[in-house]
Parts: C-alpha cells; structure tokens; sequence
C-alpha cells in the first residue's frame, strides 16, 4: 500500500461506491432538488413578471384615464363652444330678421302712406275741381241772369275765338 | 461578468495555493523519506519515537482502523485467489502480523506464505478488503445519502414555502455549483452534466472534512480515489466531445502546417494531462495537508524523545497554534479542492461540448471577450 500505486480493492470500491452514489443521488436527490429549484425560480421570476405587467397595466390604464379625461374636457369644451355659437348665430339671425321685417313693414307703411296720399291729394283735386266747378257755375249763373251780360260773353268768347 | 471574474481570481488563487502547498509538501516528502529510514533504523535500534513512519501510518490506507494506539476497529479482509476462490475473515486475524489461512499482512500488503512463514508469491491473491479508506468511503456515502434524502424530502415538504434546516443549508452551495461551476463553464448544456458535478463536488468536500477528523482516513489523498474521479471525467469529456473539439485537436486553426507535426502530440498529450494533473492536485494537496499537520504534531513526539517531556511541554503551545492554523488552512483547502476539481472538470466538458470554435481557447480568450 504505498503513496502512489493505487490499490486493486480501493479503486474496485471507489468505483462502485462513486457510481452507486452518482445513481442514486441523481435519481433521488439532484432531480427532485434542481427541479423544484427550478420550478421555484420560474415562480418568482413569473410572479416578477406578473407584477411587472400590472405594474405597466397600470400606468397604461392611468394615462387610457387621463387621455379619457382629457377627451370629455375637450369635448365638452368643444360643446360649449358650439352652443356658444349656436345661440350667438340664433341671436344674430334674430337680430338681423327682425331689422329686415322692420324695415319691411317701415317700407310698407311707407308705401301704404304714400299710397293713402296720392289718394288724398287726388280726392283734394277731385274736390277742388267739383268745388271750383260749382263756383264757377254759381258765378257764371249770376253773371248770366240778365241778357245783356250773356250776350256781352259771347261776343267777347267769340272775338277772342276770331284772334285765333 | 462580474461573477465570472470573481470565479477567475477564486481559480487562480486556488491553483497558486495549491502549487504552493504541493511544492511544500514534495520537500517534505523528499526531505522526509531518507531521514524517515534512517530514523526508522534509530528507533528499531534505540526504541525512539519514529515520525515518519508515524505519518505514513496516518495516511496510508490499512487493514483495520485505528482510531487511537491500540484501540483498532477491526475490518473485513476479502480476498480473491484462483485457487481458493473467495475469503473472508477479520483483520483483527492478521493484527501483529500473525499468519491466518495461510496469509499475512506484511506492510499493508496481504501475502500467501508458507507453513514455515516465509512469504510465497506463487498464487496471486487479488484484495478486495474492506479496508479503513474503503469503510470512510461508504461512511461518506451513507452520510451523503443521508444528508441529500434529508434535503430532498425539505423541497417536497417545503414545496411553495421557503427552506428550511439543513435545506436552506445546502441550497447555496447546490446553487453555487449550479450557478457559478456549470452554467457560465459548460454553457446551455449543463443540466445534463449537472448531477455528475454536484455528486463530484460534494463527494471531495464530504471526504476532504471527514479526512481532517482525527484518526480518520485520507480517502481523497489516495492517489486511487483521486484517478477514479479523474478517469471519469476523463471518460465523460472523451465521449462529451463533439466536432469542434476533435478538430481543435486534430488540425488546430490558426496554426501553420509545418507546426502540425508538433501541435498534434502536444494536443493529444493535453488530452491526458487534463485528468492526470485532476488525479495529481487532489491527492498532493490534501495527502500534504496531513504530513504537514502530523508533521507538527510529531514535533512534540520528537521533542520528547530528544529532550524529555519538559522540551515538549515547552514546544507544544508554539505547535498548536500552528497546528490550529493549519488545520484552519485544511479548512478552506477542503472546500477550495472540492471546487477546482469541479470547476476545473466543468471547463473541460464546457471545452469538449462548446459550440464556438474560438471559445476553445479557454480562459483567456472568454476573459478578453468578456471586456
């Protein structure tokens, strides 16, 4: 049995006992230890990546409510704003409707006193014309009730009627 | 990256280590043996204390095992001869170097002898004994099984939950070989060569503890334990290796043709240094852990013997401490050992299963990639 020369028993035993060990151990020892080693890892590596999701899920999902919120201010504001312009442009039709059916109905009542006075100043004439009528009649009446002043017309009517 | 280079310095202070304690421990066994001689031939004279034979007692493996002197554990003695197929009886039959059956035990070595007593060499008797390193070894396997049994049932019982006792004890170092010998060494393959790793490792790290007990054996500094495992990782990088490896072998790239004739023996010569240097690390260091231990502890013995017992008595505080000291160094050599073995087996089936011709190159290469 010396240092260096490796003995026939020992090497015969080592390799049984090494090999037996490296079987059994890696039947019921490495397998079950590195698998659940392994199965503990991918659980907290999952359970990391869960948390991570939800964690961007999150911030995804607050910024979907901002832009949310962001959108209904809009358009509400937008709303506003139209109906601001809805009321101004019904106010500003309104207005200008009614200027022009005041000035329609100014027009027209201009036209109608127009009208009216036309026919009062030919009603004036047509009484005028009666009224100077019937004067000039009433004078001729008198001036004619003796012969002689009838008889002066005529030659007067138609001395002035030679001249011509 | 960082890990990995963490792993590098970790190597390369573990080979210097290792060199340093190896190269420390050939003195001694150069500078041990012939004064070992002669001091045997003192002591068988004189009857004085003999401290090289005391150590190569200690580390050499034995029929029988001794706990203390005189308080020897009996051992089965399994022999295999042709003629007389197989025996078994005690050791305790061949104590003292009595003959039983026609056997003796001279210097460890079991001999056929004849009625008259001297030794015959006529029959050749194969020894399958259980002797003191073949009983640490299946004590080192029972405690292995029994400890692994022991963390395998925690993860079926703790499934879900965290580690618990011995459990959570062993985890790290189940994940450092994990994580830090196989992955960044073998690469995407290293699931299947995983077991074969973590029984390596654990397998030199329960030896190497139970060998710095007291008068317990030197199983990983039996140069057969050590080819053993060397001779298996041999086998599993020979038949790991794919088409790169082979090439890298045979026609190395880069290399001019005319330098062939000469890269080709010294590649294939690489081939067989890998585990030969494995077999001859293990057992250097750890073999000279314990003469260095027993050598200090022998000085007390010595002193004794050349000075009374006042001289040791004055001496053996100064050889404790450095005695703790050392066994202090055994400690972290015992796991340190363990892992280069490992890591270094890692390497070389990370070599011969790689799928990049360039990363062939090994460390230094992967270093100057990794900047």
């Amino acid at each position: 049995m010396d240092l260096l020369t490796p003995d026939l028993g020992l090497l015969f035993w080592q390799v049984i006992v090494f090999l037996g060990l490296f079987f059994i151990l890696r039947a019921f020892a490495w397998k079950p230890i590195t698998d659940s080693l392994n199965e503990r890892e991918n659980n907290i590596q999952s359970a990391l990546d869960l948390a991570e999701k939800t964690r961007l899920e999150m911030t995804a999902l607050k910024a979907d409510n901002e832009k949310l919120l962001a959108q209904a201010r809009s358009e509400r504001e937008a709303i506003l704003r139209g109906a601001k312009e809805t009321a101004d442009k019904m106010l500003a039709d309104s207005r200008d409707k009614a200027e022009s059916e005041g000035k329609r109905i100014l027009e027209q009542a201009r036209e109608s006193m127009q009208n009216e006075r036309q026919a009062l100043v030919q009603q004036m004439k047509k009484e005028v014309v009666t009224l100077s009528l019937d004067i000039a009649e009433k004078v001729l009446r008198k001036e004619l009730s003796d012969k002689t002043a009838q008889e002066k017309l005529v030659t007067d009517l138609v001395t002035n009627s030679n001249l011509n | 990256m960082m890990r990995s280079g963490i792993n590098r310095i970790l190597l390369v202070v573990a080979l210097i280590l290792s060199s340093l304690v190896g190269v420390r421990a050939q003195e001694h066994e150069h500078s041990g043996e012939p004064h070992t001689e002669h001091a045997g031939d003192e002591a068988a004279k004189k009857g004085k204390f003999d401290v090289g034979s005391m150590i190569m007692h200690h580390i050499k493996d034995d029929h029988g095992w001794e706990f203390a002197h005189g308080v020897t554990l009996p051992l089965p003695v399994i022999l295999y001869s042709s003629d007389r197929s197989l025996e078994v009886f005690s050791s305790s039959r061949l104590a003292h170097g009595e003959v039983y059956n026609g056997y003796k035990n001279e210097h460890g070595k079991i001999h056929r002898v004849h009625e008259g007593g001297e030794a015959s060499h006529e029959a050749k008797v194969y020894d399958f004994s259980i002797t003191k390193n073949v009983a640490s070894l299946l004590l080192s396997a029972a405690i292995m099984l029994l400890v692994f049994s022991a963390v395998s049932s925690g993860y079926a019982k703790n499934k879900g939950k965290a580690p618990k006792g011995i459990q959570s004890f062993l985890e790290p170092i189940i994940l450092f070989v994990r994580d830090e010998i196989a992955k960044p060494s073998i690469g995407p393959k290293y699931t299947k060569y995983l077991p074969y790793l973590l029984t390596l490792f654990f397998f030199i790290l329960t030896n190497n503890l139970l060998g710095l007990l007291p008068g317990a054996a030197n199983l990983t500094g039996n140069i057969a334990v050590t080819l053993v495992l060397a001779v298996i990782t041999f086998l599993i990088v020979t038949f790991s290796g794919n088409k790169h490896y082979w090439m890298h072998i045979l026609k190395p790239t880069g290399v001019p043709v005319a330098l062939l004739p000469i890269m080709i023996p010294v590649e294939i010569v690489g081939v067989f240094m890998k585990p030969i240097s494995l077999m001859v690390r293990l057992f250097a260091n750890i073999t000279a852990g314990h003469i260095i231990i027993l050598s200090l502890l022998g000085l007390i013995f010595m002193a004794n013997a050349l000075g009374g017992s006042g001289t040791s008595l004055a001496i053996s505080p100064v050889v404790i401490f450095f005695t703790l000291f050392l066994n202090m160094i055994e400690l972290l050599v015992a796991f340190l050992q363990a892992f280069i073995f490992t890591l270094l087996t890692a390497m070389y089936i990370g070599s011969a299963v790689e799928e990049h011709h360039e990363a062939d190159h090994g460390i230094g290469y992967e270093g100057a990639e990794a900047h």
